[in-house]
């Protein structure tokens, strides 16, 4: 059943996106009903109400709000569309849930090509079926040509904490090992080598990937995990920046035990780049206790998006809530927030 | 990543350092400026200063372009963006540097002014090109490492014809400053700035070669080291100027061999002397007017020329009074004795151009070394 009357079929092939797209008459339905409701079909989105109902469990919850603005809109590994799944499943997984539901809310520039908007939808639908996550509500807004960049997508993610598990970013205590799930800086650089104006080549791809899967095994093995986050825009750098500060602690990484693909460090040589503060969108970082850090690693290891986990530091007392790092030259520095910014627009 | 790794080797470095500490004598200095901000940050990078005796003390100098930029050009290219119909592209460190009234072009870019941000002269060309209803403006800016590639893009403006295209040109002569400095009365008669020897600069050097260092070394009884950018570039440098004051020697020696050499490059050093001519007289900030220390467009490329185009006035501004930015770029004094530093001037809100490029003593004193200045 549909709720509108059929109109000229929309041009998926060469046509673009208008104003009338969004102007809530027929164009507007029709869109929503050909491309979103098709691409996301499930049993809340099906009841084409302006919100999703369903029965919510006793417990704890979380709640999370993400805006999807990168440039380019293709990236080798990912496009707006499943970055913007993976980010928000991420960011409610960061608390140790189980992602349950997400809404879309789509700000699209007149003139987009609606291939390019069919393209994005059905990899942000593919994105959400293989990480079991629905998107269960929506809504869509056109607005004039030069006001927007192609299409801005907010995200928003809700999921259920299992019991006993408390995860936040105040809880890493001196004396807790500091872990990275993989390669640092392979989403930013991905990113960049799409830029027009960088004219370099790479085979690298982002990381983009839903990290719920891998956080559920972790929890799982290891249920006093302290903190965990994945270190998006500011990289790793800004993570452990924001945790020090959040825990009252301060931190020491050791720059020979963070990942790095070879390929990324030339990159970010030749563009005077500092893979520290490059982006990522299918890393974590995890805080756990001494003791349980060996365990905590095998586990991370054992999945599919661990593979390349390391233990790359430690917390420590420090009332001024520095992150530092041993260089592999032998001397120390501070690892500060990132001062500006060091790419524009990557997430 | 081969042939770059094995410059950061940390086992190297700890034979290095422990030569330079066998090798330095306790009750003597070793005062070494290095002249360039690549150096400067280098060193708060990879932590190089842990590894040194504390006979040796790092004086940074004021090699950082961005740094030695006056108020007064940067004002000058605020106004230039401002104008109707001009596109004005200028390389990312630039953008954040405050001019006067704490204005700076990444402010005039979000009010609305077409600035860019670039990685080569070439894509400054290729804007121009592809906007021929815009006035493309280059703010070229850098000493001699940077200034090849603008004289080519003028070169190539001029052989297309390229009507919307031009360069405000700031691009500055490394020897006029180390001359400068060693000129200075705080290094000549007061003293007050102890000065041994010098690290001379790596990709700068590549270009005008070893040679024209001969004659400060000789005249000044410095001695100098032309190193890498590398940490153990610059480590093998400060051994190798240790053992020329331990000798009592001062020549011009060449740790950066696989890049540089006597001459320099003779086709980059062509291509400048075709498209450029001395100023008579440029200001830099720290340094004041510096004479003969810069370069501006020639007559026949004036059409190219944004300072004769847009009729750009010299006009020359004072830092923000207790900015040392100027003390500082003259090695008189080091980031943490500046009354801003860490407080009001911090990279993300610059009070001076030493806090904005990564170049900048103060902004590498803070991203690398912060925790130095309060344990």
């Amino acid at each position: 059943m549909t709720l509108h009357r059929k109109g000229p079929v929309i041009d998926f092939v060469n046509g673009c996106v208008d104003l009338t797209h969004g102007g809530g008459g027929r164009a507007m339905a029709q869109l929503v009903e050909d491309l979103f409701i098709a691409a996301f079909d499930n049993d809340m989105l099906r009841q084409r109400n302006d919100q999703a109902c369903f029965a919510v469990e006793a417990g704890r919850m979380v709640m999370t709000t993400d805006g999807y603005v990168i440039s380019p809109l293709f990236f080798p590994g990912g496009d707006i569309g499943s970055l913007a799944v993976h980010g928000t499943i991420n960011d409610v997984a960061m608390a140790g849930a189980m992602p349950l539901a997400l809404s879309a809310s789509f700000i699209i520039e007149e003139g987009l090509r609606l291939a390019d908007l069919k393209r994005i939808v059905e990899s942000m639908a593919a994105a959400s079926r293989s990480a079991g996550v629905p998107v269960v509500t929506g809504d869509t807004k056109v607005v004039e040509k030069g006001k927007g960049d192609g299409v801005f997508i907010a995200t928003t993610g809700i999921g259920r904490v299992p019991a006993g598990i408390v995860i936040s970013g105040d809880r890493a205590r001196p004396g807790d090992a500091i872990l990275i799930s993989g390669t640092l800086g392979d989403h930013g650089v991905a990113v960049m080598s799409q830029r027009e104006n960088l004219g370099f080549e790479t085979r690298l791809q982002s990381d983009s990937a839903a990290l719920h899967g891998l956080v559920a095994a972790m929890v799982a093995a290891v249920p006093g995990i302290r903190c965990l986050r994945d270190p998006t825009r500011g990289g790793l750098a800004a993570t452990l920046n924001e945790l020090a500060h959040q825990s009252g602690v301060g931190m020491v990484i050791e720059e020979a035990a963070i990942p790095v693909r070879a390929e990324v460090r030339g990159a970010c040589e030749l563009l005077g780049l500092d893979p520290l503060y490059v982006a990522n969108e299918g890393k974590l970082i995890a805080i756990a206790s001494a003791d349980e850090a060996e365990r905590l690693l095998e586990v991370m290891r054992d999945h599919r998006l661990g593979r390349d986990a390391a233990i790359i530091g430690r917390v420590v007392e420090d009332a001024h809530r520095f992150v530092q790092m041993e260089t592999s030259f032998g001397g120390k520095r501070v690892v500060d927030w990132l001062a500006g910014e060091q790419l524009p627009r990557i997430c | 990543m081969k042939y770059i790794d094995e410059f950061r080797d940390g086992k190297v470095a700890r034979n290095i350092a422990a030569a330079i500490a066998a090798e330095a004598t306790a009750d003597r200095r070793y005062a070494l400026m290095e002249f360039c901000g690549g150096h400067t940050h280098a060193i708060s990078r990879y932590g190089i200063e842990d590894l040194l005796p504390p006979a040796v003390q790092m004086i940074h100098g004021p090699g950082c372009p961005v740094c030695v930029l006056p108020i007064g050009r940067v004002d000058n290219a605020i106004a230039i963006a401002e104008r109707p119909g001009v596109t004005l592209c200028s390389y990312g460190d630039l953008l954040r540097v405050p001019g006067s009234k704490r204005r700076s072009l990444l402010k005039a870019k979000a009010a609305g002014a077409d600035v860019r941000m670039i990685y080569s002269a070439a894509d400054a060309l290729k804007i121009a090109r592809d906007n021929p209803d815009r006035q493309v403006v280059f703010f070229a800016i850098g000493f001699e490492t940077t200034t090849a590639p603008t004289a080519l893009v003028i070169r190539q403006a001029k052989a297309e014809g390229l009507g919307n295209f031009s360069v405000f040109c700031n691009h500055v002569l490394t020897p006029a400053a180390i001359s400068n400095i060693l000129e200075s009365p705080e290094v000549r008669q007061l003293g007050t700035v102890p000065l041994d020897g010098f690290i001379g600069p790596a990709h700068v050097s590549t270009v005008i070669g070893s040679r024209p260092y001969e004659f400060f070394a000789e005249e000044y009884q410095k001695p100098v080291v032309i190193a890498g950018f590398e940490p153990l570039d610059v480590l093998q440098a400060i051994l190798m100027l240790v053992r020329q004051l331990n000798e009592g020697r001062f020549d011009v020696e060449n740790e950066f061999s696989r890049a540089v050499t006597r001459e320099g490059n003779r086709k980059a050093q062509a291509l400048v002397a075709e498209v450029f001519e001395l100023r008579r007289v440029f200001e830099w900030r720290g340094l004041g007017m510096v004479p003969y220390s810069a370069l501006a467009i020639k007559e026949e490329f004036a059409r190219w020329d944004a300072e004769r185009r847009f009729a750009v006035e010299a006009v020359s501004v004072p830092d923000v009074r207790a900015c040392e930015c100027g003390a500082i770029l003259r090695g008189l004094k080091k980031p943490a004795d500046c009354r801003l530093f860490g407080t009001a001037c911090t990279p993300e809100s610059p009070m001076g151009s030493c806090m904005v490029s990564a170049e900048g003593a103060c902004a590498a004193y803070w991203t690398y070394g912060r925790f130095r200045q309060v344990s």
